[in-house]
């Protein structure tokens, strides 16, 4: 099936937003069908999709559009019905369970909605945990997580349990874990829905700093200001995908900046006001 | 990196994940107390009443071999015997064993060492004008001694000449001193036995046994050289006693003796023989056979507690799988194998049947501690190591059988729909 998808070398791939870095994700002819009982949904359809190391991409698209779908496949923690996925060079479309359990363990960080931490465990037990499947940091797990928990802004807070953080930082938790066997990858579906708009602004600030230090970031968001933070905008609609520009060529974010330069003011601007403000009173 | 580190890693790394598994098998046993206790019930159960049983089976064990060391297990009895279909044709005394059938026994049996006969009778005693009647009087060999392991405690056994002259002597045990009122050495002393004048010639020791032969109390006893026996009550039944060279000569000593007899008895080859012989060594045998067979009983209840345990076992980590599925599914995602998370509920579901089976181990040895306090007898009870690793054996491979099942479950699911789980 799959093995017939002819793959664009690095030669032939367009060169897109002006870099010629290498591709960490490349995406030809992806399918997606769920099968419940006698129904099918196709929830993707024939997705091609290149991105490039050190690239900050942002999927977006009505709820039900397959953005989750995608990511999903794009973590490896589930598999296409149809066509290939070369991530870092490596076709996944063609591994077993173990080879992509390593996959997910060594190239990707995941971040969830809902965190998806452990109840019982410490934050530095929550960020050791991808650690502990690989024999790669062994001798240096307990350090790592340290230091991955500092770079998110945690270093005061590694022995609480999920239950004694704010939402913010329990996603910082689940940032840090993420990062902590210095992925090639990092993917975050909605990192943001569950906080409010004070935290929000706490996440993308911290996805810039990762991105500015050569991180390549995919985040699926249903905020045009989150969106507005990445270079790069890919719009799905039904499985397919419906648009793909850089973020000052997307029609719709144009669109979106100049309502909120007519008015409103967005939700994210509207909460970095506040918080200047309040840091302005304190000084 | 360096080369040490290079080379140990994967080992370090498959050790740390298995101690940290297991840790938290005990974590999850422990933050589930009653539940887990639950689970655990039908194995501690099962597992402390086997190591009870076999125990209290070693207990007994040590108590009866130690009785039949006492009684001396190269001992051998013998008698004369009609088989059923003689008895219209052969008499009682005509079987009775004789002093010469003793002596060719004796002669020609490289596996007897030593025999006597015994006769024994009841009479009337008198000594010093005072009648105890009723007497147990038995005649005996100088070889009783030995055989019996019965030595003087004052004065001498009975020598060649007393037997060889028939003389009228007698020696006592300390119960007939007893009840005869003697003096507390009666060597020299004389006593009336069946209106005869027996002189005293020492006193014996008397063998304490418990369990077999003549228990408690001991009875008084007075005995007299066989030939004198013989010659006062010419009647008497007669049984011979005997040792062997060595325990496993008795199958060898048992034929020589039937052969020695039935050519002396001119038996035909089809005819039973008119004798009949005894062993300890069989006694043993038999309460040996009946030792396996509470041992099998004891291994079958335990096949069987560890099957309902291992149903109950399997049951909650079933549910255990199902509970977690979400955390198994994050596991997953951040790239847990899926071997680690079939080893994960492997070890889990092992952890719970060797804790439970350990409980079952201690509850069981206390009791055995129990039995072997407060029951006298039970004094060697003890629980054999060999039957400990047994059990801490079958607990283990109740746990990897009952968490099997569920922990390929977990490992076959797949990350998404796992955290996908409500
Ligand atoms: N496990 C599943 N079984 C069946 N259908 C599914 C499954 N997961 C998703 N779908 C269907 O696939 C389509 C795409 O779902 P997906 O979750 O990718 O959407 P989404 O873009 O992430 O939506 P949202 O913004 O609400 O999260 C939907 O029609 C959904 O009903
Ligand atoms: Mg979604």
């Amino acid at each position: 099936m799959s093995a017939t998808t002819a793959i664009p070398t690095q030669a032939d791939a367009p060169a897109r937003a002006g870099a010629a870095a290498p591709a960490t994700i490349e995406i030809r002819g992806l399918h997606k069908v769920y099968k419940i009982g006698e129904e099918r949904v196709h929830a993707l359809r024939d997705v091609d999709l290149t991105i490039r190391r050190n690239e900050f991409v942002a999927i977006m698209g009505a709820s039900g559009s397959g953005k989750s779908t995608l990511m999903n496949i794009l973590g490896c923690l589930d598999g296409a019905t149809k066509g290939a996925y070369v991530l870092n060079g490596r076709p996944t479309h063609k591994m077993g369970m173990g080879r992509l359990a390593r996959v997910r363990n060594e190239e990707i960080g995941f971040i969830f909605q809902s965190f998806e931490l452990l109840p019982r465990a410490s934050a530095l037990k929550n960020v050791m945990l991808p650690m502990l499947y690989s024999a790669k940091h062994l001798f240096s797990a307990r350090r790592r997580a340290k230091r991955s928990l500092e770079m998110v802004g945690l270093a005061d807070r590694m022995g609480h349990k999920p239950n004694q953080l704010s939402g913010g930082q329990r996603q910082r938790v689940a940032v840090a874990r993420a990062l902590v066997n210095d992925p090639a990858l990092l993917l975050a579906d909605e990192p943001t829905g569950n906080l409010d708009s004070k935290t929000t602004v706490e996440i993308i600030d911290l996805f810039r700093e990762l991105h500015a230090s050569g991180q390549t970031i995919v985040i699926v968001t249903h905020e045009e200001d989150v969106a507005g933070h990445a270079e790069r905008i890919v719009r799905l609609r039904d499985g397919e995908v419906m648009s793909d520009y850089p973020t000052n060529d997307d029609p719709v974010h144009q669109d979106w900046i100049e309502r909120m330069a007519s008015g409103q003011g967005s939700r994210l601007e509207a909460a970095r006001d506040e918080t200047a403000s309040v840091e302005g009173a304190e000084a | 990196m360096n080369p040490f580190r290079i080379f140990f890693a994967p080992l370090v790394f498959i050790l740390r994940l298995c101690v940290q598994t297991a840790f938290l098998a005990i974590g999850q046993i422990f933050s589930r107390f009653v539940r887990s206790s639950l689970t655990m019930f039908g194995i501690i159960i099962g597992v402390a009443v086997v190591i009870g049983t076999i125990g209290g089976l070693t207990g007994m064990k040590g108590f009866v071999l130690k009785e039949f060391e006492t009684f001396g297990a190269r001992k051998m009895f013998m008698w004369g015997y009609v088989p059923e279909d003689m008895r219209t044709t052969v008499s009682w005394s005509d079987v009775k064993l004789t002093t010469y059938e003793a002596n060719i026994i004796l002669e020609r049996a490289p596996s007897i060492e030593k025999l006597s006969p015994i006769c024994s009778m009841r009479m009337d005693a008198n000594y010093d004008g005072k009648l105890v009647r009723g007497v147990d009087v038995s005649g005996i060999w100088p070889d009783w001694h030995d055989i019996e392991d019965r030595q003087m405690i004052f004065g001498r056994p009975f020598s060649r000449i007393d037997i060889e002259e028939n003389r009228q002597v007698c020696f006592v045990n300390a119960a007939a001193v007893d009840e005869m009122k003697l003096d507390t050495d009666p060597t020299g002393d004389y006593l009336q036995l069946g209106g005869r004048r027996f002189l005293i010639v020492g006193l014996v020791e008397t063998k304490d046994l418990q369990f077999m032969g003549n228990g408690g109390d001991a009875q008084s006893e007075v005995f007299i050289p066989f030939e004198t026996h013989k010659m006062m009550n010419p009647y008497t039944w007669t049984n011979f006693l005997l040792q062997m060279t060595d325990p496993e000569q008795a199958a060898d000593a048992e034929a020589s003796i039937r052969f020695i007899l039935r050519k002396h008895r001119n038996l035909d080859p089809e005819a039973e023989d008119t004798f009949q012989i005894r062993m300890l060594q069989s006694v043993i045998e038999q309460f040996n056979v009946m030792a396996n067979g509470i041992t099998l009983v004891a291994s079958i209840i335990v096949g069987f507690t560890l099957l309902v345990g291992g149903v109950g076992i399997m049951n909650i980590m079933l549910a255990s799988v199902s509970e977690r599925t979400r955390e198994i599914g994050l596991r997953k995602a951040v790239g847990a194998q899926p071997l680690v998370v079939l080893l994960q509920f492997l070890i889990e579901a092992v952890v719970l049947c060797v804790v439970g089976g350990a409980i079952g181990v201690l509850i069981g040895m206390g009791i055995v501690t129990l039995l072997r306090q407060l029951v006298s007898w039970m004094s060697e009870a003890a629980v054999p190591p060999g039957w400990i690793i047994l059990a801490f054996g079958a607990c283990g491979f109740c746990g990897v059988v009952s968490g099997m099942f569920p922990a390929i479950k977990a490992a076959s699911l797949n990350p998404i729909n796992a955290l996908r789980h409500e």
